[in-house]
């Protein structure tokens, strides 16, 4: 049997008592939401803490409130069944509900939580296997090993950032709010984020993702799309987030477009977007913009499927999403119709 | 270091002297004796140690017990009321839905929390609910099949969609 390893197991009622318990046990500890990322990979001895900080009793990180006019807060321990059914979210942030149902499976959904999604480790083929597993092949940089064994010749980590909400939710503008025992402070989501497999968040010690802000939504449409083998489970190997403000005359005010599994971070493909503003969804611009997306798309082979085709399917889901939007700004709606 | 644990499982309370680092799984499984829950992946990529906590499915496997604690948890081995087997596990008997049998209590508990919220899933609606529960047999289309009929045979009885055993003890 696949074991967890021993740790200290400790429960907080209050955000502060969290973040205090976290500071007094030091390096050796880790927060812990639904635990559907982190205990597979303390089984696999990916991570040992000896210490774990159960937010689960946490009441005040599971609130929920906003409107569309004054935009949401979400409790980064609100469970990604949740916050996909809500039923206003999905209304005004479409591409939040589609990227939060599109995460593993119902089961999963109905454990993990927001926060643990936009913290999720970071993935790779080399990885994400068990300790015996990557014993034989003599370990890899992020774990145990001194090489990236998808490029030996790197000096980096190229795990891929895995994560489907947060390319919807920064392609919505949002923020997220920090807190630990020493401070507490608010930074846009993108910069939550570094280009790095091993050190991919910019959380200081001891720091605890507690809320996500979304902006008003102010006629913003948006859409996620993901491309996976199957229909559950899988973790995203090529995800796209767009999100427009589309004028009356159907000129395009403002865009974002986010990429998931495109890089070692949530990738926001800022050239992209400038080509969408000031014009029409007509085919000719959709073109000129998957073809942008095909150019900063880097997959590199340490996911499912091939990367030259996941590079490819980069283009075509971007398409995909324009179109959907387009439609959708059309007919009045919102981004996809749920469920399509 | 062991602590005393305090589950209440299949509507009786359990006290069980275990590490803060056992999984539900283990507990249900080892300390327990409630072999019905079945491991599989361990990592959350089957869905056969499914148990209902709350009432919703959720993977045992990546439930610590100290976290289980104070919630209302029912494994396949409280599916059955009394010596009646649940609608769900007669029509998986009759409609040849367990092959292996592996996946089964997974399943049963997954539809079983399906069919309390939705008396009538349609076809699409029970696939996206059961997405998470492999089939190494690969006998999904009897395993949907069941739940229709299970469903169906329900809405005729105009039964609770699915009996905690306190109500039905209390039922009695």
């Amino acid at each position: 049997m696949l074991r967890l390893p021993a740790f200290e197991y400790l429960a907080p009622r209050t955000l502060e008592e969290a973040a205090r318990m976290l500071a007094e046990a030091g390096a050796a500890a880790l927060p812990v939401a639904g635990g559907t990322d982190l205990f597979p990979n303390m089984k696999r001895r990916q991570m040992e803490p000896r210490v774990l900080v159960g937010l689960r009793g946490v009441a005040e990180m599971t609130q929920l409130s906003g409107s569309a006019a004054q935009g949401w807060r979400l409790g980064a321990g609100i469970t990604l069944a949740r916050l996909a059914a809500h039923p206003e979210l999905r209304q005004s942030y479409p591409a939040v509900a589609l990227a939060a149902e599109s995460v593993a499976t119902p089961t999963l959904r109905n454990m993990g939580t927001v926060g643990g999604n936009l913290c999720v480790d970071t993935r790779c083929n080399y990885y994400n296997q068990s300790y015996e597993w990557r014993r034989a092949i003599g370990f890899c940089m992020k774990r145990d090993g001194d090489i990236c064994l998808v490029a030996p010749s790197s000096p980096r980590c190229w795990a891929v950032s895995s994560c489907d909400t947060a390319p919807a939710l920064m392609a919505l503008g949002a923020s997220v709010r920090l807190v630990s025992a020493r401070e507490e402070r608010v930074i846009a989501l993108r910069e939550l984020y570094r280009d790095d497999g091993i050190d991919y968040l910019a959380l200081k010690p001891g720091e605890i993702l507690s809320e996500i802000m979304l902006p008003p939504a102010d006629g913003w449409r948006s859409t996620y799309r993901k491309l996976r083998r199957r229909g559950s489970f899988d973790f995203p190997i090529l995800g796209v987030a767009v999100a427009l403000r589309i004028g009356a005359d159907a000129i395009v005010e403002q865009a974002r477009v986010c990429l998931a599994a495109a890089a070692s971070h949530p990738l926001e493909a800022v050239k992209a977007a400038e080509m969408l503003a000031g014009k029409k969804l007509q085919p000719d611009v959709i073109a000129a913009v998957a073809n942008e997306i095909f150019r900063v798309a880097k997959p590199v082979d340490n996911s499912d499927l091939t990367l030259s085709y996941r590079k490819r399917m980069a283009r075509v889901l971007v398409e995909r999403a324009l179109r959907d939007l387009a439609e959708a700004a059309a007919s009045g709606r919102n981004g996809q119709a749920p469920g399509a | 270091m062991k602590s005393l644990i305090t589950l209440q499982v299949n509507g009786e309370t359990q006290e069980v002297l275990a590490p803060v680092h056992k999984t539900l799984l283990e507990v249900l499984r080892e300390e327990l004796g409630l072999t019905g829950t079945k491991h599989g992946c361990e990592l959350g990529e089957c869905g056969t140690c499914t148990v209902l906590i709350d009432g919703t499915p959720a993977l045992s496997c990546l439930t610590l017990a100290v976290e289980a604690q104070g919630r209302e948890i029912t494994t396949v081995e409280g599916l059955a009321d009394g010596p009646a087997a649940h609608p769900l596990q007669t029509a998986f008997a009759e409609l040849g839905a367990s092959q292996c049998g592996y996946c089964s209590p997974g399943m049963l508990m997954a539809a079983s929390a399906l069919l309390r919220h939705n008396a009538s899933p349609s076809r699409e609606e029970i696939t996206g609910w059961l997405a998470g529960n492999l089939c190494r047999c690969t006998g999904y289309l009897k395993i949907i099949e069941a739940v229709e009929l299970a469903a169906a045979r329900m809405r005729r009885a105009g039964a609770p969609a699915q009996r905690t055993p306190n109500a039905a003890q209390a039922a009695r």
